[in-house]
């Protein structure tokens, strides 16, 4: 089976494939069925492989590489136990069109299906969760397999693949060639939208009198972010953002609305209630952003942009869709808008929603709450730095008090919501951005999901500022048992079973801090800024039983949000 | 309402399977599934016959073009179109009874393929619509046993005009 190029064994192939893909990293874990890429990784030098404690951490590692680089993230594991850990990241990926290519080792194509040692079969479990995967059968399939991966991972909308490596294709040799471009017929990403629906959009757009802009990650995945600040500038349109679409629009701006959704602000979705005209740009209608769907912007005539057809009409059926990519089609939009729209009376009456309920919390009671830390890290950086959040309250409070200024600085597990996520995440950005500092922020339940990345951190001395939010609760489950379920606090409690975690800091060789006290949060975050060449962990105590408001209650219309607390404030 | 849906997917390791997946995973119902070789060598095609209202159909078939191994995907519920089913209906027969299955089987142009001292086996085929009605008849005779090959559909005539759109 020659093909003309030297020959090579399916490792050294392996390699030769990532050096062409300008892989930097390699997040994984060694194991028996990837025992020879390991021997070639030993000579390696062009790519650096971070090892990991637990192959879901590898994923997340990856994913925060992708997410704050927009590469393409790269896992590496090995066959069994090494490829069913990585399940849950490559879920997460999905969920948030995180491109990762996953390599998991697999034993020899003779012993498949013979429940082999350490055989799963994981083509077959990841196949719900990833873009697609390829099983490798033949040493002659890998090199262009790796090429498809990394061309399917990155294009259109991005999303996980797996490639199944079986021993024996990593063992034996072939000629090398790599493909120079891909051409796989059932899969032609859209990238420019309909010229027609373009037109329509702007004709909509400029004689709107009540417009708002809804925008998702799509904007930020499509590098759309200079076009989209252009755009809402130039015709004054205002801008509010779903999780994963904060940074896309700087929070700072009069034209932000913030976060819309479930705990998204009170203007914000007051906006979306009474618009007239909702452009929706790479967003995808999700659940917790639309609340009960009937009410969703119910006089809206709506727009939608997304480079994924299926993301059309899924949730919401709407008036206008345009199938493309975001940058491209904000850039045509751009050039055939008829006028701008007269908003002055619309962004009065924003104003006015934002004053009457604004974002706040109880201040000068001397207790330390998290939204407090949170502003107090937003104004310390600016909001420049890179945000890793992980699951529950304090992601919520991230995102309505971290003023972010730039795309790629929010990096948070939206769509699966997995806790454990900020850690190993965390690792990933902190590779991928040099030169803005990373911050991991995790409630103290979540940081204890992947808690052993932080011996990874240390491994590699990597300069993030490590901040455990510790109410003592698994708080947004207690939110909700307190809400609604009775207040019975069901294994909801940790604060008798919780650990020291200065100790285990230390123990790991990491400068470790612990607060309760407002005034200590100021030095202590400059502290961690000041430290560039290593990690260093804050743990605040917060209060216990703090909530967070504005809330739509799951099901229930926007406009029906919850504002605060009904009952008076009770300790637990 | 029935759709029937014909695809175009690379024959290759897994493809099938990603379609099931997708159909269960996405809770889309499956009425019949068929697939066969195609005139092109590494492609073949799958028909599923599904149901579910517009916006759901809208979503089944632009989830199946989402897919990588698809190629081509066309509802063709509302085009002019051939659809045909294969049945193998297994029935006891008594003295009297043998003659009124085979002038059934006659009346749907059906043939015996199998006969033995206790049983008779049709063979039918035609549209799915044919092959209930004829089931229903020979049902009073106690049906033993019965495969069915689930809908093969084409569109007739001209040109496919698909509704394709081949996006990530
Ligand atoms: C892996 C996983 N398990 C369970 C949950 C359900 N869950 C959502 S938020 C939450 C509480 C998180 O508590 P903590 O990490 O302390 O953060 P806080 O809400 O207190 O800020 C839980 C258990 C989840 N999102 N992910």
């Amino acid at each position: 089976m020659g093909q003309g190029g030297p020959k090579l064994s399916g490792a050294e192939i392996f390699f030769e494939c990532l050096k062409r893909e300008k892989v930097e990293y390699i997040f994984g874990y060694p194991g028996g069925s990837t025992l020879k890429i390991y021997e070639k990784l030993y000579d390696i030098d062009f790519l650096q492989h971070i090892l990991c404690r637990h192959e879901q951490g590898a994923t997340h590692m990856a994913e925060g590489y992708a997410k704050a680089t927009g590469k393409v993230g790269v896992v590496l594991v090995t066959s069994g136990p090494g490829a069913t850990n990585t399940v849950t990241g490559i879920t997460d990926a999905y969920m948030d069109s995180v491109p990762i290519v996953v390599f998991t080792g697999q034993v020899p194509t003779s012993l498949i299906g013979n429940d082999a040692f350490q055989e799963a079969d994981i083509i077959g479990i990841t196949r719900p969760i990833t873009k697609h995967s390829f099983l490798v059968r033949n040493v002659n399939e890998l090199a262009p397999s790796i090429k498809k991966a990394f061309y399917i991972a990155s294009t259109g909308r991005p999303g996980p693949v797996v490639v199944d490596l079986p021993k024996d294709m990593i063992n034996s040799s072939t000629e090398f060639v790599y493909p120079d471009t891909v051409d796989i017929r059932g899969y032609k990403p859209k990238y420019t939208g309909h010229q027609n629906q373009i037109k329509k959009a702007a004709q909509h757009i400029a004689s709107a009198k009540r417009p708002v802009l809804y925008v998702g990650g799509g904007v930020i995945m499509s590098n759309a972010t200079q076009e989209l600040r252009s755009f809402a500038i130039e015709y004054g349109l205002p801008v509010t953002m779903t999780l994963q679409g904060l940074g896309a629009f700087p929070g700072t701006s009069e034209l932000s609305l913030g976060m819309l959704g479930m705990h998204g602000t009170y203007w914000a979705n007051q906006a979306i209630n009474n618009c007239d005209v909702l452009v929706a740009l790479g967003a995808r209608f999700d659940d917790r952003v639309t609340g009960k769907i009937d009410t969703f912007a119910p006089d809206a005539y709506k727009i939608h942009v997304d480079i994924d057809p299926t993301a059309i009409d899924k949730n919401v059926l709407v008036d206008l869709p345009i199938v493309g990519d975001v940058k491209n089609v904000i850039t045509e939009l751009r050039k055939v808008m008829p006028g701008k729209p007269q908003v002055e009376e619309w962004m009065k009456k924003i104003q006015g929603w934002k004053k009457d309920c604004p974002l706040e919390y109880e201040k000068g009671d001397g207790k330390l709450k998290t939204e407090y830390v949170l502003e107090k890290i937003s104004e310390i950086t600016k909001g420049e730095a890179v945000i890793v959040t992980d699951v529950g309250q304090h992601q919520m409070w991230a995102a309505q008090y971290y003023k972010y200024m730039h795309p790629r600085s929010n990096l948070t597990s939206g769509g699966l919501g997995t806790m454990g996520f900020s850690l190993p995440a965390s690792i990933g950005a902190s590779f991928g951005v040099k030169d803005r500092p990373v911050f991991s922020i995790s409630g103290d339940g979540g940081f204890q999901m992947n808690i052993q990345e932080l011996i990874t951190i240390k491994a590699y001395n990597l300069p993030i500022k490590i901040i455990i939010i510790n109410n003592s609760f698994l708080g947004m489950v207690r939110q909700w048992q307190e809400l609604f379920h009775a207040e019975k606090y069901s294994f909801t409690n940790l604060s008798k079973s919780n650990p020291d975690f200065v100790k285990i800091g230390q123990a790991i060789g990491i400068e470790s801090y612990c607060t309760e006290n407002p005034d200590d949060v100021d030095d202590l975050l400059k502290k961690a800024l000041k430290t560039n060449d290593r990690p260093t962990l804050i743990e605040f105590k917060v209060v216990k039983e703090d909530m967070v408001f504005p809330m739509v209650p799951s099901g229930s219309s926007i406009s029906d949000m919850l504002l605060k607390r009904l009952n008076p404030q009770r300790m637990v | 309402m029935k759709r029937t849906i014909t695809i175009l997917v690379e024959n290759r390791f897994g493809s099938f399977d990603r379609i099931a997946t997708m159909f269960s995973g996405k809770g889309f119902n499956i009425h019949s599934i068929s697939i066969g070789e195609t005139e092109i060598q590494d492609i073949s095609r799958m028909t599923i016959v599904t149901s579910g209202n517009d916006q759901i159909i809208d979503q089944v078939v632009k989830q199946l073009n989402r897919l990588i191994d698809t190629i081509k995907v066309t509802d063709l519920s509302d085009m002019d179109r051939t659809e045909r089913e294969l049945a193998l209906i297994t029935l006891p027969y008594q003295k009297g009874s043998i003659e009124e299955i085979k002038n059934i089987s006659d009346i749907f142009r059906g043939f015996v393929v199998d006969i033995n001292n206790k049983s008779i086996t049709l063979e039918i085929t035609g549209p799915p619509a044919k092959i209930n009605a004829a089931v229903n008849v020979l049902m009073p005779y106690g049906i033993k046993e019965m495969a069915r090959s689930g809908t093969v559909a084409l569109s007739r005539g001209e040109q496919l005009k698909t509704r394709k759109m081949k996006v990530a």
